[in-house]
Parts: structure tokens; C-alpha cells; sequence
């Protein structure tokens, strides 16, 4: 059972998606467990042959639990007994924990057609639409007489259904690794204000060229600035266990998405200083449709080394972040706002957006993050070089 | 296309982009953003789907336009009925 954050401590083995003897390769997803974060597909990052499964359908095993037994894959763990308490403090296995592959972007051209009335049933159901193959209506779309149609077969039967995202849990996940980052890391914050005239110049010129799908949102220019700066301030991006700072080579940035009715996540945009900015809203548009659908891959949860979050238009002037562990930083974009703003001397109106950072003192002080916060704001001058 | 076809259509686009939203709440003068909790990836998708649907590219800056239903009915009426204008 991987530990898809800080804060995990169990999950709800929920479907399989292989059996003994099956062969799976790096990148496959193999089974499904239930979180308190909502239904996560677990990958798997070693070639062999499934030998055994370990752990039914329906069984809470404690995070380090082996799930399966994977034949001729190198360095495969041995299969533990599942014994909770012990098998709760050994790391998780090497087949789930090692480098994850880079998840697949699509566009939303790919996106399942479905009837709303077809999606609410499939809902009310607990059923994963994307489950019946073709639907009978326009291109192919599902409509609410093919989800009563799929419900009422075999299918359905043999194969549980994912359970729905539980707010109440996620409430005391997000509470739990929140409480545990302020009771453990000592936070210090700044704040700068940038002024966005030539970020929001540069992006009405390049969206009014584009078809709305290549369009970029203000956010993707947040996101690979945060990126770039880190590599002039390595000591933000990386972990800090086992008492000390472990920087990481490669900047994986968490990007916060808010879920409907509450609740919040933040899976990794990997690699998000050497991605296009077309990539990179690729990638949002991506992670935010599978976030809200409940269809995240465990790699994406466990991969980030910095977490940055932008409220958008619609959120607050600012957001004052907490670290998620063992991350030392989180980085924050309020909304933009036109406000009077000094210019050569003189006083113009600039659209202006506050960038904040929250950092862990055991690692870095306010100088770096001064530092870093600057290299944000310049780099948002030159947006055609991001 | 009538009004009350591109009203439903919004909605069935909407209900595709926010599975959850109770469409039965849309009054045609409300913010859509504010009654269906749409942020701005939401929005850009949903300007994403009125183009793949109906063939009308909208630009960035007329995103205002579409705030609320009543307003939108009425761009995407005349932007269908001028559509060499508005079809890129």
C-alpha cells in the first residue's frame, strides 16, 4: 500500500486490474485503493509476472503493506505477512515507490461524451462511466438509457465500483497533515507584489492567435515562473526527513486544485521548469478534469517537491499557504487585481497580483526567500522567455 | 439553432465540465461562474466546447459575454447567424 502523503496512514484495497499470471511493465496501472483523498490508481514501475495477490478486495491494510508478488522484477520486494503494526512502519515496496513515468497529457477533445442525465445516474449508481464502452447517441455518446443498460448486466457484478470522494475524510486528511506541518515546521512568509501589465500584455496576444484549446490561462505563466525560480533557490524544492534537507534534482511542482464541495489536492506536474507553456496547460487541464473525476494515479500524489497553489479570479487578493510535509515550501498566487502602481515616477493603474511564499525555517530564512520571490517577479516581466 | 436549443446546449456543456452542478438552478440572468462554482479552467473548457460543438471561436476578450445565460444565448444567436465572422 503506497503512501500517497503525509497524512496517510491506511487504504481500501478496492479493485484489482490484474490477476496471476498477467504480465505488467512499467507505468501499468494494477489495482485501485480507496483513500481518504478519493480513489487513487496505483501504478506499478517494474516489468514482470504477477505471482500472487496478496491483499483481497475490501481489506484496510496499513501504508508498507505488500499488495502483490511480482515474479522477475529486479529488486522486487519480498512478500510480508500482513501483520498491521509492523507492517505499518516498513517503507513501502520498491515496485510502488520508485520514479514514476510522466503522466499522459490529453486534450480535452478526448473528453467522455455523456449526457448530464447519464452522468448523474452513473453517479447515484457509483458507477464509473467510462466503464461502457459506446454509447448509443450522438458520436458515440452515453445516454442515460445505456448507464440503466450497463447497471443492469453482468458487468456491473464483476467489477466493484469505485466509492465516491468521502469530504468528511478528506476534512480529516486535510486537517491532519495541516496540524502536523504547523505542529512540526516552523513557518516563516513573505510577500511580494508583481506587477502582471506585461504577463497579461503578452498572453492576450498569444491566446488571440490560438483556437480556444491552445489557449493559456495567466495561471501556466504563475506556474513555470514558480518552476524556474527554484532552480536559483534549490533549498525550496525537495523533502526534509529524517532531520535533515534532502533537495531534489528535479522540480515537480504540486499543483493545488480545489474540488467541488469542498476539499483540496495537489498532484505533481513533473518536471514543470522544462515543460512549454502549451504543456503545462495541457497538463492543469489534465490533472484538474482527473482530480474532479476521482482518477489520479498514486504517482502523481507522491512525486511533488514544492506545492503551488493560484486562487484565481474568483479567490482572495492573497493566500498565505502551509507546507505540506516533507515538502519546505509552497508558493501562492492571489487574485489579480487592478490597483494604482508607481511607474517611472509616475502613478498608473496595473493589474497586480500578490505572490506569497511559506517556507521551513530548518532549511532556508527569509533572505533565500526574498531572493526567490524576486526571481518570481522578474521573470514575470519577460513572459516570452518562460 | 433557436434560443432554447443553444440555452440547452450550455447547459448540457456545463454539466459535462461540472457533473455536479444542479442545472436546475440556472436563472438566465445569474453569473454562471458563481451558480456552478466554475473557475477559470472551467470556463476556458466550456469556451473549448462551444467550439468544438457549434464551430464558433470565441475570443479571450469577449469571455465576458458569456457570463451569465442570457447573454450568452444572445452572442452565440448572432454569432451563428454571422458565422463567417466568428468561425476560426
Amino acid at each position: 500500500m503506497p503512501a500517497l502523503g503525509a497524512d496517510m496512514e491506511a487504504g481500501t484495497l478496492v479493485e484489482w486490474l490484474v490477476k496471476p499470471g498477467d504480465r505488467v511493465k512499467s507505468g501499468d496501472v494494477v489495482a485501485v485503493v480507496e483513500t481518504q483523498k478519493g480513489a487513487i490508481e496505483v501504478e506499478i514501475f517494474l516489468e514482470g509476472v504477477v505471482s500472487n495477490i496478496l491483499v483481497p478486495v475490501g481489506a484496510r491494510v496499513p501504508v508498507g503493506t505488500v499488495l502483490a508478488q511480482i515474479d522477475g522484477a529486479p529488486g522486487a520486494a519480498p512478500p510480508l505477512p500482513l501483520e498491521p503494526a509492523a507492517a505499518a512502519l516498513k517503507p513501502a515496496p520498491q515496485i510502488l515507490a520508485q520514479a514514476p513515468p510522466m503522466p499522459a497529457i490529453t486534450a480535452p477533445s478526448s473528453r467522455l461524451k455523456i449526457t448530464p442525465a447519464a452522468r448523474r445516474r452513473a453517479t447515484a449508481l457509483s458507477l464509473d462511466p467510462t466503464m461502457i464502452v459506446k454509447g448509443t447517441g450522438v458520436e458515440g455518446s452515453i445516454r442515460l438509457a445505456d448507464v440503466e443498460t450497463y447497471a443492469s448486466g453482468a458487468k456491473l457484478a464483476q467489477r466493484p465500483a469505485k466509492k465516491g470522494l468521502d469530504l468528511s475524510q478528506m476534512r480529516q486528511a486535510i486537517a491532519a497533515a495541516m496540524s502536523r506541518s504547523k505542529r512540526e515546521i516552523p513557518h516563516y512568509y513573505l510577500t511580494e507584489t508583481v506587477d502582471l501589465n506585461a504577463a497579461l500584455t503578452w498572453i492576450e496576444r498569444f491566446n488571440a492567435e490560438k483556437t480556444p484549446v491552445e489557449r493559456i490561462l495567466p495561471a501556466v505563466l504563475f506556474l513555470k515562473a514558480a518552476a524556474l525560480a527554484l532552480r536559483e533557490q534549490p533549498q525550496l524544492n525537495g523533502a526534509y526527513e529524517n532531520g535533515a534537507f534532502i533537495p531534489s534534482s528535479s522540480i515537480h511542482v504540486g499543483w493545488a486544485i480545489s474540488l467541488r464541495g469542498g476539499g483540496l489536492i495537489a498532484p505533481a506536474i513533473r518536471d514543470a521548469d522544462k515543460k512549454s507553456l502549451a504543456e503545462l496547460m495541457g497538463a492543469m487541464r489534465d490533472l484538474v478534469e482527473r482530480a474532479r473525476r476521482g482518477n489520479l494515479r498514486s504517482s502523481e500524489l507522491t512525486s511533488p517537491t514544492v506545492t503551488v497553489t493560484s486562487v484565481g479570479d474568483r479567490g482572495a487578493e492573497s493566500v498565505t499557504g502551509i507546507i505540506y510535509p516533507p515538502q519546505v515550501a509552497i508558493i501562492g498566487f492571489g487574485r489579480v487585481v487592478t490597483r494604482p502602481w508607481v511607474v517611472d515616477g509616475r502613478i498608473e493603474t496595473r493589474p497586480l497580483v500578490t505572490v506569497s511564499l511559506a517556507a521551513d525555517h530548518r532549511v532556508t530564512d527569509g533572505h533565500i526567500g526574498g531572493l526567490y520571490l524576486a526571481a518570481v517577479g522578474r521573470l514575470l516581466q519577460e513572459p516570452d522567455k518562460l | 439553432m433557436t434560443d432554447a436549443e443553444i440555452r440547452a446546449l450550455i447547459l448540457e456543456l456545463i454539466g459535462e465540465i461540472a457533473p455536479e452542478a444542479d442545472l436546475a438552478l440556472a436563472r438566465d440572468q445569474d453569473d454562471l461562474r458563481e451558480v456552478f462554482d466554475l473557475d477559470s479552467m472551467d470556463f476556458a473548457n466550456l469556451v473549448v466546447a462551444i467550439h468544438d460543438r457549434l464551430g464558433v471561436n470565441i475570443p479571450e476578450a469577449h469571455y465576458n459575454q458569456l457570463f451569465t445565460l442570457e447573454c450568452a444565448i444572445a452572442y452565440l444567436h448572432d454569432a451563428l447567424t454571422q458565422p463567417k465572422q466568428n468561425d476560426g
